[in-house]
């Protein structure tokens, strides 16, 4: 990979972030999960944490572990030159993520964003439900709460900001939009995305190894279900 | 074989030196407000220094404890009483079964961490001790203290002198190179240089406070306004602890151990780690400053406070070591 348009800074004393690009796009995303995945796969001993973001990737290190940088000014220099080595020298592979359909009642007693925003969308919220669920889209990063997967890119035409004021209490599985992006909340929490319907589904699973159910690089198609489904699917889940 | 909780104080919950290596799951590290208080806790029971221990806020719970057992407080000094005794921090405190520890005031400090020599008995959650409240996971059964519960114990000690209701070796642990009351140290953050110039000079000349949110998520200052010179929306990214995050509003949050895992705000500056222990105990009547200084210096002083907690650790060992023999 190419490390000369890479800018590479300090995240305090014990990180560091490699940015790529400060667009969003499809094929920056893939060459941060390609880092990604190219460092989990080295094992280095002093990475605590590698958190990749849609345009940039973090790489958290333990100070303690590292050697004295005896021709560096300080550790962090050394982590640099280590990172950009290991970047340069890595193979880029073509990566293909899951494609994963996900259920959504977009009925308003869980959708209370939905009058809204298509008021402010200037559609019907039959164009908007048709709309959100007619094409697929990219996971690019998770963040935010355990499991919530970042979204993009939403057609312009639904698209709205977050609300001026976050609600107190999102419920699991409320789907919202906030500009190009569409989300979903795994867990209870408070937030402030348009919230036009909610998934049956877990997407954050305590009693399984890998707990969540998305992972960057994945490709989300929504489909509409009724109210009586969705609750049916809900207890099944929940069971 | 256990800790009751009589009262569970506010926002008590089991915390070791955080979650690793799931960040890129959206699973924060939690962890110790106070990093360095929870491992002396550990240090003077002879733990080793990860081991997870309670941490508290004021006014503290109260805990009843059925067997002996060696303990220790750190962190915020809340006035500890032992049956009514006043007892110091910082200190190894040997108790008889059906002890009761409570505190009075607040004397200095704003988290508190007890430890108990074999620590409590409790698995892990992804390789860690620490709660996580938004994902009920971790600690004890995922949450925050409540009345009622029973945490055991891993006791391996016994008291020394059964028929005294608690004993306390006469010595105590100095943790005076972990906190300073100087101006807090930041290194840059990316969007610094975004800041008006008039901005970034007050950064690290005004007085700061705290706001009253302020909990495990992050730290809300109040202080002069900020702005930015361009105002184009940022692109979520990775955020840490200490990273100083700038609203809309022109206040700043510094965040903590339950920070989010990404974020979309300018950051001002990141809080060096060393300087996050004297944070951690910042109050709502204290003023605070930033000054910045360099990655060099920050990574210094880091690996200074290691040393620092190793003797520490080893002067603990030696004392204890002395009192057994006694």
């Amino acid at each position: 990979m190419d490390v000369s348009k890479l800018n590479i800074y300090p995240l305090g004393d014990q990180a560091v972030t490699i940015q790529l690009s400060d667009q969003i796009d499809p094929s920056t995303n893939q060459q941060v999960m390609q880092i990604f995945h190219y460092l989990q796969n080295q094992s280095l001993k002093w990475i605590t944490d590698i958190i990749p973001a849609y345009s940039s990737i973090t790489i958290v290190y333990d100070l303690v572990s590292l050697p004295p940088p005896s021709t560096f000014s300080s550790r962090y220099e050394w982590i640099k030159s280590i990172l950009i080595q290991n970047i340069e020298s890595m193979n880029t592979t073509i990566m293909f993520g899951r494609q994963i359909k996900i259920p959504v009642c977009y009925d308003l007693s869980v959708g209370p964003d939905l009058i809204e925003l298509s008021q402010h969308c200037k559609l019907s919220i039959e164009e908007v439900i048709y709309k959100h669920t007619q094409q697929s889209y990219t996971v690019y990063m998770i963040g935010f709460l355990p499991g919530f997967p970042y979204m993009a890119s939403i057609d312009p035409s639904i698209q709205m900001n977050r609300k001026a004021e976050p609600r107190q209490k999102v419920p699991k599985g409320s789907v919202g939009i906030a500009g190009a992006q569409t989300g979903i909340y795994p867990m209870d929490s408070p937030g402030g995305w348009q919230i036009i319907g909610q998934t049956p589904v877990n997407l954050f699973n305590l009693s399984t190894p890998n707990p969540c159910l998305l992972a960057p690089g994945d490709s989300v198609e929504f489909y509409a279900i009724s109210l009586d489904d969705f609750l049916k699917i809900k207890s099944i889940e929940n069971a | 074989m256990s800790i009751q909780i009589i009262k569970p104080g506010l926002f008590s919950t089991i915390q070791d030196e955080g979650r690793k290596g799931f960040q890129h799951l959206g699973i924060n590290p939690n962890g110790a407000m106070d990093i360095r208080a929870m491992q002396i806790a550990n240090a003077l029971v002879l733990n080793d220094v990860s081991q997870a221990i309670l941490e508290f806020y004021f006014p503290g719970p109260v805990l009843r404890f059925t067997q002996p057992a060696v303990i220790a407080l750190s962190g915020a000094d809340f006035s500890a009483e032992i049956n009514g005794v006043k007892v110091s921090i910082n200190q190894p405190l040997f108790i008889s079964p059906n002890t009761i520890i409570q505190f009075g005031s607040k004397k200095w400090g704003q988290v508190g961490y007890l430890s108990v020599q074999g620590g409590f008995h409790l698995s892990q959650w992804l390789n860690s001790y620490s709660t996580n409240v938004k994902a009920a996971a971790g600690g004890f059964e995922g949450g925050i203290l409540k009345p009622g519960q029973t945490i055991d114990l891993n006791v391996k000690t016994s008291n020394k002198d059964t028929s005294k209701e608690f004993s306390i070796i006469p010595w105590k642990g100095s943790v005076k190179d972990f906190y300073h009351s100087n101006a807090l140290q930041f290194i840059p953050g990316y969007e610094f240089k975004k800041l008006t110039a008039s901005s970034q000079e007050l950064f690290s000349s005004s007085v700061f406070s705290l706001l009253g949110q302020s909990d495990r998520m992050g730290y809300r200052l109040k202080g002069p306004s900020l702005e930015l010179s361009t105002n184009n929306e940022m692109i979520s990214s990775a955020v840490t602890k200490g990273t100083v995050q700038l609203f809309p509003s022109g206040q700043c949050v510094v965040l903590m151990a339950d920070h989010q895992t990404t974020g979309g705000y300018p950051r001002m500056g990141h809080i060096i780690a060393a300087d996050l222990p004297t944070l951690a105990q910042k109050t709502r009547n204290d003023a605070i400053y930033f000054k910045p200084t360099s990655i060099d210096q920050a990574e210094k002083l880091f690996l200074e406070q290691e040393q620092h907690l190793h003797k520490f650790t080893n002067a603990c060992s030696l004392q204890l070591d002395a009192y057994h023999r006694h």
